[in-house]
């Protein structure tokens, strides 16, 4: 991996990519938008002068608007699976309020007498909207497509969680991964898009009332043309991967698999919070999950063996900042309570719990730590902050509340926490800005996306356990003044995988299998 | 001509017009004159169904307005709204061409007819056809909507508190010049308004409304000598005098008045003028005689004072 890769050599070096996602963001935007105009500008024309209809509506619209972004793409996922589809109908929902809004109030805000005159001229209905109340809304009107271009192009950025493209792709992949190049390469577009996008329209919406009626027509066909852009990613495969944006860009990852495999499968982005239910639901069928993931038990996944150890060891284990330890002289002890605790089997079903069985978190870590006798009523301590991080997914939490309940029941420490701090990047940074003092990291990641040693270095580690542990411990104590604690005891690496059924019935035990079935198909 | 019959409308429970019954004949002025919210305005717009009437029977030129589409209906009669109603988004031209368009006027036609009437209007064609409404002043406005409304030349005209939005100055200007145009010498109009003045200089033949219904119908001079009511007394008690002296022309005095001295260089009027407007002239100090002329060619000289005299013996006589 080049450290000093310039933003505009990564954004050559993956102009295919680069381009692709932005003509899916386009194209996403503005399909989505076509349907929300092409619903939104009769609905608001219709409600115009129906008080009762319109308060219905708007309200309607305004709670689609206010669900999270993420969440109303969450909710798609059962209803219309995974990729192009959930994100325009997302997309779409977002679009809408701003669109009726627009046109109501544009419409409304016709001067009544004007209106009322055209009718006396003898105007009929259809021609007081055309002649007169769509021209006059029109200004009004296009600042709500403005408005929702957008939120447009910023939502569509999600559109990657759930497979659907777009610059979201690299945004994710790159805080993942650490790689503020990709981070750039998605977010700059993203933001040009946006600002372009807003520039046309409003080209359009100062154009004169004499041009207005010429530009009016020309808002549709500028979608449509846009639209065309985006096409549908081909879904009709023997074989289709679905992985997380991080494990696209990574060496022991999707680039591993390529180069050391020779793995070549139609691939998709996609958040891990859906992937797991997209395999199951055969809309993926190989994934890239890990290997204490709840989900796995949940939905019946095999994981697939690494036989040619692409996949470096991540155990996980507490990552401290050094001067916190120095000044809370009783927390190395307490966090150690932990180590050796927790193995690969026992994870996987604490996380199942919390995954699956939607326990929560806290009731989780209280349960486990019942049942380990290390259980502790809270002694409700003051001498002294813990602030706990943890990144945005179920293990973390869990691991964050038995630490919470182990630091409170053991010391007289108070402990906040800062859970779901997003990827890898936002934690460790928050770490490093002495924001957190400790949140729980893996050794690989530790190893690959932080230090990111040169080729030489890994060839000496070799995937070992102990030697990959040792040295980031030593190297991040050197760098950041971090230090690692003991190792938890489960391992969370990386693993392929796929539904129980389609391996036993393909009989894929390896990725190598997995390569052999997928050339031969 | 107009003719209204027991016409009522009724919103939501509330009697806006009851039982109204009037006729406007072929030619004349009609004012309806009342307070806000007397109604006035509803009767006006059930005349070209802007409102739907609850009951009653309306015929224009003889024929049932509710025989035909609305909007048919409505292109062959001009309107005149209170605040102009202007398309911002027309030019003057375009402004003054909807109906000839939804009449589908060939473009020679309806350019040739706009001209004509912005001209009558002192709009000049080549100034002003190419202006929107914005760059008008009030007056300016007005008199394209009346253009607008004018253009296809029907035989009704409807104007709703049409000066209502002007100043007191070119709101009388204005009203002058509509007096003057010959366009509408031949209309049947129906004018809503709350101003009495306006009334009494525009209307052959005025009904004050009051809640719903016509108090009292006819010409200026029957309200005001002859009031039905207490109702119609009081309305017009502020203005009373100069509406007493405005709506009495000259020549029905013509018997009470006495003769003065002639002056050589005085100025010549018709006994059609009203008492008011001689009244105006003789006490701006420039005149002390005028000379009046009747339909008979009889001519009288009168001062001041014996126009004063002359108003004591018809007070007196009454």
């Amino acid at each position: 991996m080049e450290q000093t890769q310039s933003l505009w050599g990564f954004m050559v070096q993956q102009s295919d990519k680069l381009w692709a996602q932005t003509l899916a963001h386009i194209g996403l935007t503005c399909i989505s938008l076509l349907i929300a105009v092409a619903i939104g500008l009769p609905l608001g024309i219709w409600i115009a002068d129906r008080n009762r209809a319109a308060r219905a509506i708007l309200g309607v619209a305004g709670v689609l608007q206010t669900i999270p972004s993420i969440a109303l793409l969450g909710f798609m996922i059962p209803l219309l699976g995974i990729g192009a589809m959930p994100a325009i109908a997302a997309l779409f929902m977002y679009a809408l309020l701003p669109v009726i809004r627009n046109t109501y109030t544009g419409i409304r805000g016709v001067d009544a007498a004007v209106t009322e005159s055209a009718r006396a001229m003898g105007m009929n209905t259809r021609q007081v909207l055309m002649q007169i109340q769509l021209p006059l809304a029109m200004p009004v009107i296009l600042a709500g497509v403005r408005t929702a271009t957008v939120i447009n192009v910023g939502v569509a950025t999600l559109a990657a969680y759930i497979a659907a493209g777009g610059l979201g792709e690299f945004i994710f992949g790159g805080i993942a991964l650490n790689n503020t190049n990709m981070i750039l390469a998605g977010a700059i577009p993203a933001a040009l898009l946006a600002i372009i996008l807003d520039f046309l329209l409003s080209l359009i919406q100062k154009a004169d009332f004499k041009k207005m009626r010429k530009a009016s027509l020309v808002l549709p066909v500028l979608l449509l043309l846009f639209s065309s852009f985006y096409i549908f990613p081909n879904a009709q495969q023997k074989i289709l991967g679905g992985f997380t944006p991080e494990f696209m860009g990574r060496e022991d990852g999707y680039l591993g698999l390529k180069s050391k495999y020779g793995l070549n499968i139609p691939t998709v982005v996609i958040s891990d919070a859906v992937m797991y239910k997209a395999a199951f639901e055969k809309k993926l069928d190989v994934i890239s999950g890990y290997s204490t993931d709840g989900r796995l038990k949940a939905f019946d996944l095999i994981t697939l063996e690494d036989d040619r150890r692409i996949f470096p060891p991540y155990y996980a284990a507490p990552l401290v900042r050094q001067d916190a330890l120095e000044r809370l002289p009783d927390l190395e002890g307490v966090l150690n309570l932990l180590a050796g605790q927790i193995n690969d089997s026992v994870m996987t079903d604490l996380n199942y719990r919390v995954d699956y069985l939607k326990q929560l978190p806290e009731k989780v870590a209280l349960d486990f730590l019942m049942e380990r006798g290390l259980y502790k009523v809270s002694r409700q301590g003051k001498s002294g902050v813990v602030r706990l991080g943890s990144k945005i997914f179920a293990e973390q939490y869990i691991l964050i509340q038995i630490y919470k309940m182990l630091i409170e029941g053991n010391t007289n420490m108070r402990v906040e926490t800062k859970t779901g701090l997003g990827g890898t990047k936002i934690c460790f940074d928050a770490l490093n800005n002495n924001e957190i003092d400790m949140y729980p990291e893996y050794t690989g990641t530790g190893l690959l996306v932080l230090l990111k040693p040169t080729p030489a270095q890994m060839k000496q580690l070799d995937g070992s356990k102990e030697r990959v542990f040792d040295f980031v411990q030593m190297e991040f104590e050197k760098q950041y003044r971090l230090k690692w604690l003991s190792p938890i005891g489960f391992n969370n690496a990386y693993a392929l995988m796929m539904r129980r059924s389609q391996a036993n019935e393909n009989q894929i035990k390896t990725i190598s299998d997995l390569k052999t079935f997928a050339d031969k198909n | 001509m107009i003719s209204v019959r027991n016409l009522s409308k009724n919103f939501g429970g509330v009697d806006a017009v009851s039982d109204i019954s009037f006729e406007v004949s072929a030619g004349n002025t009609m004012v309806l004159l009342g307070t806000s919210g007397c109604g006035k305005t509803t009767t006006l717009k059930m005349l070209n169904r802007l409102i739907e009437p609850t009951s009653g029977e309306i015929r224009i030129d003889d024929r049932d307005v509710f025989s035909a589409k609305p909007e048919i209906l409505r292109r062959g009669i001009g309107y005149v709204s209170q605040n102009n109603g202007l398309f911002p988004h027309f030019t003057v031209a375009e402004n003054i061409a909807v109906v000839p368009r939804l009449l589908k006027w060939d473009r020679s036609k309806t350019e040739k007819r706009t001209t004509e009437l912005l001209e009558q209007l002192r709009l000049p064609f080549v100034k002003y056809a190419h202006k929107y409404p914005d760059e008008l002043s009030g007056g300016q406005k007005q008199r394209v909507s009346l253009a607008r409304a004018l253009v296809a030349d029907p035989s009704l005209l409807l104007m709703d508190e049409p000066f209502g939005a002007l100043d007191p100055i070119t709101r009388a200007d204005i009203r002058k010049e509509f007096l003057e145009l010959p366009e509408l010498k031949r209309k049947t109009i129906l004018l809503v308004t709350h101003d009495v003045q306006e009334a009494f200089e525009l209307g052959d033949q005025i009904s004050l409304m009051d809640k719903g219904r016509i108090v009292q119908s006819g010409s200026a001079q029957d309200l005001i000598f002859k009031p039905a009511n207490d109702f119609v007394s009081n309305f017009f008690s502020h203005h009373k005098l100069q509406l007493e002296l405005s709506s009495l022309k000259i020549h029905e005095i013509w018997h009470a008045l006495r003769d003065a001295a002639p002056d050589s260089n005085s100025t010549a009027i018709t006994s059609n003028s009203s008492f008011w407007e001689v009244l105006e002239l003789l006490s701006d100090h420039k005149e002390k005689v005028l000379t009046i002329k009747n339909a008979e060619n009889d001519i009288k000289s009168v001062s001041l004072e014996n126009i004063q005299s002359a108003y004591t013996r018809i007070k007196q006589n009454r």
